[in-house]
This record gives structure tokens, C-alpha cells and sequence, in this order.
């Protein structure tokens, strides 16, 4: 496309990077990006390297799979142990390990485990096998959510009984609030999630300004978008004046998605719901609702899970998902953690920090 | 996993398009755009166009040149 070639302009970025500097702004700036996507268009652009020293890029939570429990994955593994099942799931999800194991390693042992590139496959797979249970594994945060709730919508339609998701969706906002509020970790300034955003529209981010005086930039996944959300946030720093941007708008509407977003609460209820690293949350979890129940994969869980116990790995993913800690200042970091045997999921995903750290020699 | 790619609608087929980037076809879920038409670009994720591509705001990335550039001289005259 056209735009690609604008927007991958190195001259045009150089440029960019010379306006930031031109700011002046001596002061350490800490920009999170939010979504995973994000750091990897830094690391796989070089524009870590070419930014001035004293602004600080440091990773969120925008991994779903590194973000979702322990607890999880246990469910799963449970599901999967009944014969009758079989567990559809996103490819990122199979090496992330429960408290004990895996689903990769489950499914070396005989389960029946199926990868999806889209939810939609869902219902071929529970079409084609009515005789079984087709449990999809719902991770994601609102860019996956609607998808999901399209499926069960569709799955009520045609009185599919045999397809159930377990849902650990989750919705970005909460986490952006909890983080402006945590005083270890001090955020100058968010690149906000560009697909999150598709969906969710710029309100939420105007209620965080508004709450926490900080600098929001959506921005999308360019290298060009990347330099200019960051020139945006500094010039904020600078004037003194905190607002939210747009730098995404040629996808992201102010409104957002509002069919998408019609359909989500069509089928979710949102509650308090517990992340990797960051604990309970309040309503930041989208729980399948009363009118969807008879697809909720957790009424197959009968019984309380007895957990096993952790292993004492030093593994500091809820560390990194925070952005507490860069990759490297994790004991097992490119040691016993790495992207062949990963100890924690941000080694497993490939929007995961620390597998983005790992693969770009960071 | 919140990845999306601009891809260029071909054909319509009720809910459904059949969508094409770079010589790969899909057919994807079209039920969250509003008047989807042959010839859009729209952002596929995970087998669903989540919005359409507007490449004519692609100019308001060149007014944020603007901005920066009048910055750049303001510096420079400093």
C-alpha cells in the first residue's frame, strides 16, 4: 500500500526523532506501550536505539496470554483430560504452563487440542463434530472479545449445544486506571492500544486524562506512528498541557466499534476478574451472562480445582507485565527461561516482553 | 494477538467477504462494518473486519509533520 511506504520512511522518521530531541526535554520521560504489538514494532524497527536516552519505553500489560492466570490454564487442563473435549485455543496459549503443566504437553499425552487462527472455525469444528464438546479458549481483551461473542450469538441461532467457550477476556481501561495509581511504577505517559481502541473509541482514554492528568496517545503499529505518538507525549510534557490524541485515526473512530461494542455486552457481564501480576482487578473481566449461560464451559467444571503448588522458578513475569522490570533484570532471563523452554508466558507469546527482548537481542 | 492487517475487500457475500492483501485471499466475518463495500480496505483480526480503513486520514499524519516541523524551526532559531 501506498501508506506503507510513507510510513515506514526512514528519512521521515529521522526527522521525527530530531523533533523530539528538539523538545529539549532533559527530564527521564516513561512512555508505556500498552499493547505488545507495540513493543514489537520498536524492537524490530530499531527505534529503541535511535530515540533520545532519557526517554524510557517501558512494556504493559497488553499480552493477553501473559496476563491471563495460572488458574486458567488449569481449567483447561482439567477440560481436557474428559475424552469427549476438544479444547480449541489461539497457538500462543499451548506452551503457557498452569501450575503444573501445559496444554502442549497434555496434548503430547493424548488430548484432543485443536489451533485456531479464528474463532469462527469454532463453530465449523462443533458442526462437523456433534458428538464431542468444543470448548473454545476465550483469551483476549476487546479487539477478541466481539469475535467471541459473534460465535455464541451464532452458536445460539443455530442450537449448537455441543460448543462452549471459557472466557478470560479482558477489558484494557481498569488496568490503565490501576496502573496511574500504583506509585512504584511511574508512567509519564501511555501509547495507547490502536485495535483495543478500534473497538473501545477514545472515551475511556478522555476519562483517564481527566482523572490523572496524563499525557494518552492512540497509536497505531508503524514505525511512523510509533516516533509521532512519542513526539506527541513529549510535546504534551513540554507545553504542561495533558490531553488525549488520536494518532490512529485513520482506523479508530472517536466513537469506536459500536456494533462490536453492542455485541459485547449482548453477551458478557462485566466483573471483577484477577490478572497475572496485577491481582483482582475490578470490572475488568467479561464473564459470559445469564441469556448465554448454557455456553459457559466453567458449569463443565464440577468440582474445585486442586491447584498444585509452584515451583520456585524465580520467573518474574508478573514483574515485567507491570512493567516493574525490564526482561533483563529477570534472574532467568536467557538462562533457564528462554524461547525453546519458556519458565513464564511473556517468553511464550509473541507479543510477550520478554520474548520480544529475547528475539531482538535487547 | 490483537493483530490486525489492512486488507482490500474483493468480493461480498452477505456477512462474509472474501478479502485480499499481497496475493493472500481470505474470507472474512464483515458483520461489524457498516456499508461495506468491494474495493474498502479493512482491518482483518482473527478471521473478522473490525473497521474500515480510511487512507484519506493518512493526511492528518501529515499535519502532525506540520507540527513537528514548526518545532524543528523554532529550535533551530533558538
Amino acid at each position: 500500500m501506498l501508506t506503507e511506504n510513507l510510513l515506514r520512511n526512514k528519512k521521515v522518521i529521522r526527522r521525527i526523532i530530531r523533533a523530539i530531541q528538539s523538545l529539549g526535554l532533559k527530564k527521564k520521560i516513561n512512555i508505556m506501550e500498552v499493547c505488545g504489538t507495540h513493543t514489537y514494532t520498536f524492537f524490530r524497527f530499531g527505534l529503541k536505539k535511535l530515540l533520545p536516552d532519557n526517554i524510557n519505553l517501558i512494556s504493559g500489560p497488553g499480552c493477553p496470554v501473559c496476563i491471563t492466570e495460572d488458574s486458567f490454564i488449569d481449567k483447561a487442563l482439567f477440560l481436557c483430560k474428559d475424552k469427549q473435549n476438544i479444547i480449541a485455543t489461539f497457538g500462543d496459549l499451548i506452551k503457557v504452563k498452569g501450575t503444573v503443566s501445559s496444554l502442549e504437553e497434555a496434548h503430547a499425552y493424548g488430548a484432543n487440542i485443536s489451533v485456531i487462527y479464528s474463532p469462527s472455525e469454532v463453530l465449523e469444528l462443533a458442526k462437523i463434530n456433534p458428538q464431542k464438546r468444543i470448548i473454545f479458549l476465550a483469551v483476549g481483551f476487546e479487539t477478541t472479545a466481539p469475535l467471541t461473542a459473534s460465535i455464541l450469538k451464532e452458536a445460539q441461532k443455530n442450537e449448537l449445544n455441543n460448543l462452549f467457550v471459557l472466557s478470560a477476556h479482558r477489558v484494557i481501561p481498569p488496568a490503565l486506571n490501576l496502573l496511574c495509581e500504583d506509585s512504584e511504577i511511574k508512567v509519564d505517559g501511555f501509547l495507547c492500544p490502536g485495535h483495543v481502541s478500534v473497538i473501545i473509541g477514545e472515551v475511556p482514554y478522555r476519562e483517564i486524562v481527566k482523572k490523572y492528568n496524563i499525557p494518552c496517545v492512540i497509536c497505531g503499529f508503524e514505525p511512523l506512528d510509533m516516533v509521532l505518538s512519542i513526539y506527541k507525549i513529549c510535546s504534551q510534557i513540554s507545553e504542561g498541557k495533558y490531553k488525549l490524541e488520536n494518532e490512529y485515526n485513520r482506523v479508530v473512530k472517536p466513537g469506536g466499534n459500536i456494533s462490536a461494542m453492542k455485541l459485547i455486552n449482548e453477551v458478557f457481564d462485566i466483573k471483577d476478574a484477577a490478572w497475572r501480576g496485577f491481582g483482582v482487578i475490578k470490572k475488568s473481566g467479561l464473564f459470559i451472562n445469564e441469556r448465554y449461560k448454557n455456553f459457559d464451559a466453567e458449569k463443565l467444571i464440577d468440582k474445585p480445582l486442586a491447584h498444585g503448588k509452584i515451583k520456585n522458578i524465580n520467573c518474574r513475569c508478573v514483574d515485567v507485565v507491570k512493567g516493574k522490570i525490564s526482561p533483563s533484570e529477570c534472574p532467568q532471563f536467557k538462562k533457564r527461561c528462554t524461547v525453546d523452554n519458556p519458565l513464564g508466558p511473556c517468553m511464550v507469546s509473541f507479543e510477550g516482553t520478554c520474548r520480544i527482548y529475547y528475539e531482538y537481542g535487547a | 494477538m490483537c493483530l490486525a492487517y489492512p486488507m482490500k475487500i474483493i468480493e461480498i457475500k452477505g456477512t462474509h467477504a472474501s478479502v485480499e492483501a499481497e496475493g493472500i485471499k481470505r474470507d472474512v466475518n464483515i458483520e461489524f462494518l457498516k456499508n461495506a463495500q468491494k474495493g474498502d480496505f479493512v482491518m482483518v483480526h482473527a478471521g473478522f473486519a473490525i473497521e474500515k480503513f480510511d487512507s484519506s486520514k493518512v493526511k492528518d499524519i501529515l499535519d502532525g509533520f506540520k507540527e513537528y516541523k514548526s518545532a524543528y524551526r523554532k529550535s533551530s532559531k533558538k
